[in-house]
């Protein structure tokens, strides 16, 4: 219960919510609740009928028709941070809530914006936004809390300037990424089948011709064919559908189709004819609602279709999107909500898996992996959002030594279901906030800057709109503001080689990168290196000092990270990595702490004095809980069976 | 497959769900009849979400007029007087969970809950109970013990910044995940009566003091003939009295029990939504489990305080005589 000096700083607080969604609108309800008068919500989203299952303050009537129409706001689409306002208030009327339906990264949420608040509070979905949050709190020196959720798991964690970490001193992994040669030669799971039917098929028969694209065929056919692999995924002029999608399976799969389809194990499979037939079915049909599944009356999204079903699948969804889509072709890349390119990837994937013996899967589970879809409920967003309003009113009392980073688990730790722990001391190696220089392993002859600043500068440090400095010379800068003159300089410079750049730069140089919005500078020291090796260095380049969670481990992900693919990290020679289905939930939990840093205070636990009664104790001294002494010393480590006490300084 | 399929729009609203607990129990949730009592804020945090969730049905009792003190924590209250007048609580939170989920039943049923009859209770899959005191609970668990169906009990009250879960599922098989496989397991859940009479001395000695304090306010509460959360700071003489007769006759330490948790429980008489929001949704989650019979169920208190911000398991229960 609020005490009176709480309820006033409460009242007085301004707070900026950043995210809306699941996390979101647990949030705005429970801090409306709680007293709080000033709020503000960044959100760029729009509402889906997915949303609804947790997001309680949207309704089906706020749901839009197309995501495809999203980029004009027509009013059909609602976007989250005004109906949740609206919602809100029916509740509590005379709160001020201001919504901004906009991208975060927007250059207005800049550092002054962020300086108008006592908090920020985030319930973001993807590491991107996080990060830049995260500097921009730095900058403004603006406590935050952040906080993520995956199913039945969920953390809250407190972040401010010089007395904790930040949020990029713990190793944050980036999104899996598999090797070419597994996932088009050598697929050993699920998922390198998906992301070969996603990123690679789909793309080559679907997306934009001009991109790179890694498909090659089984090197033992090109002997036979005579023609070059670009044109045998065109449809040739005169090429009836049927012929082509046949063509096609032959070619990616490798085995002929008429003996795959003659392979009938089950006896209720649709005999071919009625394929042909079903196309009258279809004249009703909307571009939108066009389905393989609703031609070929498969009706059951958990099913798992066999060989035969999954290739009907396969050349009905290829034969509709060139019948009923032609226009899209050539534009398309792949989204979870285009039922038919689920199933299409979803057939595609487990042809390819049924050749390399890999268990198939049914569309539920495919679209899952091939969208990057968090699992979600209603409650542990509830959970945690309370855990938020929780620490919000504690910073806004300056309660410095009961700031908690907690955990929300799925299966009780020493009887812990909610399991606070001390935030830790700022990483003195963080190249955020403590603006240690990082370094860089490259071959300068060979490596473009193009691929320095998609790669190491946007992808892999996290900043948007670099500015990127030898000594006085600037090498490349973005803004809106520049001379026509230096941006064609730039531009040129962004191809050539780094030793061949006006301030050429070679073993030993020290470069200088800023992002202006977010206020945030690195050094990053440069080593000449020769040769890397094509698996584990597919980039071609080596950061380091840069602190980055091992990514060969399975579910590398922090809690509720990465629904979006906006942080994709450029096609090319890697691939996009797609989630597991299973999450290991200690390797989630754990993989936020590494077991070196200090904690904040280095005594055992400070809480708030019992002033009265028979274990009254001295303000000054401080006493360890009774309920379980040893849980707060918890350093929460691989093994959750040995937890270790933290050496006392 | 077990009976009906998922309808299709089920499918697309509860996708994401559907990918924590499965297609199978989304089907039995969607069948299933909850009776809830008590509609105050974490209560109605606690409908939230088994609506959103999709059961079957919910069924509220609270006869209750609206107040001042019931909107300040109560999200499903609209502040306007034209909408609440002459309505019971349950009637007004009845209209806004329906508007949560249109597939969801929500229904009211007034009366004095102790008057109901065992067959009542039946016909529910789980009964959540809230604002009751000891012996209203002591009551309502044993009528649903006569059933020959099982019945998920459960309890919840919030004081302040604390709040307490009972769970008590008789004796319930459920199945888990264990690695790649799936797990048959079994609990037996002691009742009400018989946990809250296991001698404190018996109990394991890191036990929540939460546990102990919670239990000494409710029996103060009854023994005043007090109606539940009616306590204030003039009554702590009086508290700190029983506490030293309960200790004594429990062979315990008073120290176990320190007078400021006591103060904070009897001043706490009203409710602190992000408590509310905490311990509605680990209930809400528990009684899921509970009705799809996945997952480790809840044995059998649970509590929260803000102040340390643990949430903790407690298994109140006889020790089991060693052989």
């Amino acid at each position: 219960m609020a005490s009176q000096e709480q309820l006033s700083a409460i009242k007085r607080a301004k707070v900026l919510m950043v995210g809306a969604g699941g996390i979101g609108c647990e949030l705005l309800k429970t801090l409306a609740l709680s007293g709080f008068q000033d709020i503000h919500i960044i959100d760029m989203d729009t509402i889906e009928v997915s949303n609804l299952n947790r997001q309680f303050l949207f309704r089906q009537s706020h749901v839009g028709q197309s995501k495809a129409k999203a980029s004009t706001f027509t009013g059909i689409l609602q976007a989250f941070s005004l109906v949740a306002r609206d919602a809100v208030l029916r509740f509590r009327p005379n709160i001020s809530i201001t919504p901004y339906h906009a991208n975060v990264k927007e250059s207005r949420f800049n550092v002054d914006f962020f300086k108008e608040f006592d908090v920020v509070l985030n319930g973001l979905d993807n590491l991107d936004a996080r990060r830049h949050v995260n500097r921009l709190c730095l900058a403004a020196d603006i406590p935050l809390v952040e906080s993520g959720t995956t199913g039945f798991l969920g953390q809250v964690t407190v972040h401010l300037k010089g007395k904790t970490e930040c949020y990029e001193c713990q190793p944050k992994p980036a999104p899996k990424t598999y090797p070419v040669c597994t996932i088009t030669s050598t697929p050993s799971k699920f998922v390198h089948c998906i992301v070969w039917a996603k990123d690679l098929l789909f793309a080559k028969l679907f997306g934009d011709k001009n991109q790179e694209n890694d498909l090659n065929v089984r090197s033992s056919d090109t002997a036979n064919s005579s023609e070059h692999s670009e044109d045998v995924f065109e449809c040739r002029k005169d090429e009836d559908i049927e012929r082509y999608g046949r063509r096609i399976y032959d070619h990616v799969f490798g085995h002929n189709i008429e003996v795959a389809l003659s392979n009938e194990e089950t006896k209720d499979v649709l005999p071919e004819k009625q394929t042909k037939e079903n196309g009258n079915k279809e004249k009703g049909c909307a571009a939108d609602d066009v389905s393989a599944m609703v031609s070929l009356s498969l009706k059951n999204p958990q099913d798992i279709w066999n060989l035969v079903e999954n290739s009907r699948v396969f050349l009905e969804a290829l034969r509709l999107f060139f019948l009923k889509r032609e226009k899209d072709i050539g534009n398309l890349t792949f989204d979870k909500d285009d039922q038919l390119a689920v199933e299409f990837v979803t057939a595609a994937a487990n042809i390819r898996a049924s050749s390399f013996g890999i268990p198939l899967h049914s569309l539920f589970e495919a679209k899952g992996i091939a969208g990057n879809i968090v699992h979600a409920v209603a409650t542990t967003n509830a959970i945690i959002a309370g855990l938020i309003v929780i620490e919000a009113i504690k910073v806004l009392q300056k309660d410095n030594n009961n700031y908690r980073m907690t955990y929300c688990l799925e299966h009780p730790s020493r009887k812990l279901l909610l399991m606070p722990v001390e935030p830790y001391e700022p990483n003195r190696s963080c190249y955020v906030c403590s603006e240690t220089p990082v370094s860089l392993e490259v071959n300068t002859q060979r490596s473009k800057l193009r691929d320095f600043v998609e790669k190491i500068i946007k992808a892999k440090l996290g900043m948007n709109f670099p500015l990127i400095m030898q000594g006085a010379s600037i090498l490349y800068e973005v803004g809106e503001d520049l001379e026509e003159d230096m941006v064609a300089i730039y531009a040129a410079n962004l191809e050539k080689a780094l030793s061949e750049l006006p301030s050429p730069v070679t073993c030993g140089s020290v470069l200088t990168v800023e992002d202006l919005q977010q206020e945030f500078s690195c050094s990053i020291n440069i080593k000449h290196r020769e040769e890397f090796d094509e698996e584990k260095e597919p980039d071609g380049m080596l950061l380091s000092g840069w602190v980055e969670a091992p990514v060969d481990k399975d579910n590398n992900k922090p809690i509720g990270n990465d629904e979006s693919t906006s942080n994709a990290l450029p096609s090319g020679e890697t691939l996009e990595g797609e989630k597991d289905d299973e999450i290991q939930e200690t390797s989630e939990v754990v993989e936020a702490f590494t077991g070196k840093k200090r904690k904040l205070s280095e005594v055992s636990e400070v809480t708030a004095p019992d002033p009265s009664g028979p274990s009254s104790i001295n303000q000054n001294k401080p006493k360890k809980l009774d309920i379980d002494d040893e849980a707060d010393e918890l350093i929460i480590s691989d093994d959750w069976e040995s937890l270790t006490k933290k050496k006392k300084l | 497959m077990n009976g009906e399929e998922l309808t299709e729009q089920e499918t697309a609203l509860y996708d994401r769900q559907i990918r924590v607990w499965g297609a199978d129990a989304q089907r039995r949730l969607s069948k299933s009849h909850i009776l809830v009592y008590g509609m105050k804020g974490t209560v109605a945090e606690f409908c939230k979400n088994i609506v959103l969730a999709g059961v079957g049905s919910v069924t509220l009792v609270d006869d209750r007029e609206v107040t001042e003190e019931a909107l300040s924590a109560n999200f499903l209250i609209l502040p306007d007087e034209n909408l609440y007048h002459g309505k019971t609580l349950a009637e007004v939170c009845c209209d806004s969970l329906k508007e949560l989920n249109p597939m969801v039943h929500v229904s009211v049923e007034k009366g004095d809950i102790s008057t109901f009859g065992v067959e009542f209770f039946g016909k529910f899959d789980a009964v959540v109970i809230s604002c009751c005191s000891l012996a209203k609970k002591k009551l309502i668990n044993q009528k649903r013990q006569k059933l020959p169906k099982r019945v998920a009990f459960y309890t919840v009250d919030c004081r302040g910044c604390c709040g307490e879960i009972f769970v008590d599922l008789k004796d319930y098989k459920y199945s888990k995940k264990k690695l790649e496989e799936t797990v048959e397991c079994q609990l037996e859940f002691p009742s009400f009566e018989d946990t809250i009479s296991v001698p404190w001395k018996a109990l394991p000695k890191r036990v929540s003091k939460l546990y102990f304090a919670m239990r000494m306010i409710e029996q103060f509460e009854d023994a005043e003939g007090r109606n539940p959360g009616e306590t204030s700071i003039a009554d702590l003489p009086g508290v700190l009295k029983l506490r030293k007769e309960l200790c004594e006759t429990n062979s315990v330490n008073e120290s176990q029990i320190p007078d400021a948790l006591l103060e904070r429980l009897l001043i706490g008489t009203s409710e602190y939504p992000p408590v509310c929001a905490i311990i509605g949704g680990i209930l809400g989650q528990e009684v899921i489990k509970a009705i799809s019979g996945k997952g480790d169920p809840l044995k059998n208190f649970f509590f929260f305080d803000a102040m340390d911000g643990k949430g903790l398991i407690e298994d109140i229960s006889e020790p089991k005589p060693v052989s």
